[in-house]
């Protein structure tokens, strides 16, 4: 646990949001592959139970960011600090879903056992295992899916398998990268909805990468637009859009079409000069 | 699922259109050994190597000989197919230990394991020992290699999640990247075993006094050639069959997870 004035330090630090204490922030981070600057001082707060969506054109590193939050990537300069420590590594706290959920899940094991790596590495007893498996599994309704291998699964369902491996590992932040863009636009709406109910359910604190500006708005608290080349944080887009949102009547509000407009506006200008 | 029935069928349904051939085969053997004006002393028909074979099987000599050839392939199996694992495992694991080792092993894997045989009689002698030695080295290189190349080929994103999970290095080896290589590895014991039998029987043949390699060459050292095309028979016979048995053991193991769950 971070100390009170570590955390309030760097909220005032960085002006962070009203609301929450942070959790994340990104201090001066830069990331080099070789001589190719990829990330160029980055300084982003993220507040403890927030929504986070990060947009961008493709090449802006979303999901360099992600990786070096999740600890697979280490920075060049500048830190990550997590509950007020720099990120050195994965933690069991800081789940991460992967895009390519085919990729992602154990072919060998079945669905509850693929829940089970998570407990199985977090080091809880066997006996306690199944109920928590079972219990994660009814979440994301896959309950009666429980004795099947991933590749019996459609789409939809392995990328739910993977959300409940990754709240399997109890954990404080989701980062999710591109988690629906490689499905089809009706299990997409249904998986966000499942998302945005797990995010309030939960408490966690989300990092959303993705490309698909209306999905940012639908979900996020706030997102942020990366500019590209090297990777650096455009503008910072406030989702005032009451919750609970809703698939037929948010997009059609206001406040959901201006701020779409906005990040399109953004996106188009930052590709075209 | 296609792919799935294509796999279930084939090792429970024979393909009786197969044996048509090798049944002809044998008939015209038969008859033209009878027929043709041949010298049939060193031609024996089918019917006289059946009769030497059962003979052979009846008095003991032959499974006798069979489970020598087969305990010094199993051994010398054993013994090399857990050095090459545990060897391919190290270096897939680990590219520095791969980078140190790859000249060292490529020097010394091309040596034919038939060359080994004068050094394995001179510092063994004759005997099972040397068998399985030269049995282990000749089947360490491809359980190596494969194993090798199949853990350095396991998807890089289970690596990742096992590192997100925290899963530390041994639960890492044995619950993520071994599963995720078995199929492969799977494949290389085939390949050993098959290098197994051949390397037994040259041995024997050649050098040693043991098994069905030496049961060939004394019956043809005794100017008996039905005995010797019995064991030639016999030995193709257990060849097929190990690979019968691994190829089931295959498919339980690596298509269980193409299994219906049911």
């Amino acid at each position: 646990m971070p100390s009170v004035d570590q955390a309030s330090e760097a909220m005032t630090a960085k002006g962070a949001r009203g609301h929450g204490e942070v959790i994340i922030s990104f201090e001066n981070l830069s990331l080099s592959f070789g001589s190719k600057l990829i990330l160029d001082n980055i300084n982003l707060d993220v507040a403890r139970g927030e929504f986070l969506c990060v947009i961008g054109p493709s090449g802006c590193g979303k999901t360099t960011m992600l990786r070096l939050l999740a600890g697979l990537l280490t920075p060049s300069a500048g830190q990550i600090l997590y509950q007020g420590l720099p990120v050195s590594g994965p933690r069991p706290d800081v789940a991460v879903l992967f895009q390519d959920y085919v990729k992602a899940l154990l072919p060998w094991r079945t669905v509850f056992g693929n829940v089970s790596l998570a407990l199985e590495a977090a080091q809880v007893p066997r006996k306690l295992r199944r109920d928590k498996i079972m219990a994660h599994l009814e979440l994301v309704g896959l309950a009666d899916h429980a004795e099947k291998y991933p590749t019996q699964l459609s789409g939809g369902m392995q990328q739910r398998l993977q959300i409940a491996r990754c709240l399997a590992q109890d954990p404080e932040v989701l980062l999710m990268d591109e988690p629906f863009g490689a499905l089809d636009a009706m299990t997409r709406q249904a998986l966000q909805d499942e998302m945005q109910e797990l995010a309030s359910v939960s408490g966690c604190t989300i990092f959303f990468v993705t490309h698909d500006l209306e999905e940012a708005v639908y979900l996020g608290d706030r997102v942020i637009g990366l500019l590209p080349h090297p990777g650096r944080v455009g503008r910072e887009f406030e989702v005032n859009i009451s919750r609970p949102r809703d698939q037929l009547t948010t997009p059609e509000k206001p406040e959901f079409l201006q701020l779409r407009h906005e990040l399109y506006s953004f996106i188009k200008l930052v590709e075209h000069g | 699922m296609d792919l799935k029935q294509t796999i279930v069928d084939r090792p429970s349904h024979i393909n009786w259109r197969a044996l048509v051939l090798p049944i002809l085969v044998i008939l015209g053997l038969e008859i033209g050994g009878h027929v043709l004006p041949l010298e049939t002393e060193f031609w024996p028909v089918p019917s006289q190597i059946a009769t030497a074979g059962w003979a052979a099987l009846l008095n003991g000599s032959l499974l006798n000989a069979t489970l020598e050839t087969l305990t010094a392939a199993t051994l010398g199996l054993l013994l090399g197919g857990s050095v090459g694992l545990a060897g391919g495992i190290t270096l897939g694991l680990f590219p520095v230990a791969n980078k140190l080792l790859t000249f060292s092993i490529e020097a010394v894997r091309p040596i034919p394991p038939t060359a080994i045989i004068p050094v394995a009689l001179l510092v063994l002698g004759a005997g099972m020992t040397m068998e399985v030695s030269i049995v282990a080295f000749s089947a360490a290189w491809p359980i190596l290699i494969f194993t090798r190349s199949a853990i350095q080929s396991v998807e890089p994103r289970l690596i990742e999640v096992s590192k997100v999970l925290c899963l530390g290095f041994f639960s890492r080896v044995w619950k993520i990247v071994l599963p995720a290589a078995l199929p492969r590895i799977f494949v290389a014991l085939r390949l050993a075993v098959a290098i197994a039998l051949v390397v037994c029987v040259t041995v024997e043949v050649t050098a040693n006094p043991i098994g069905l390699g030496y049961g060939m060459r004394v019956a043809q050292q005794a100017l008996r050639p039905d005995l010797m095309f019995a064991y030639l028979v016999w030995i193709g016979v257990v060849g097929w069959s190990l690979n019968l048995l691994l190829t089931s053991l295959q498919k339980l193991l690596v298509w269980r997870q193409a299994d219906e769950g049911r």
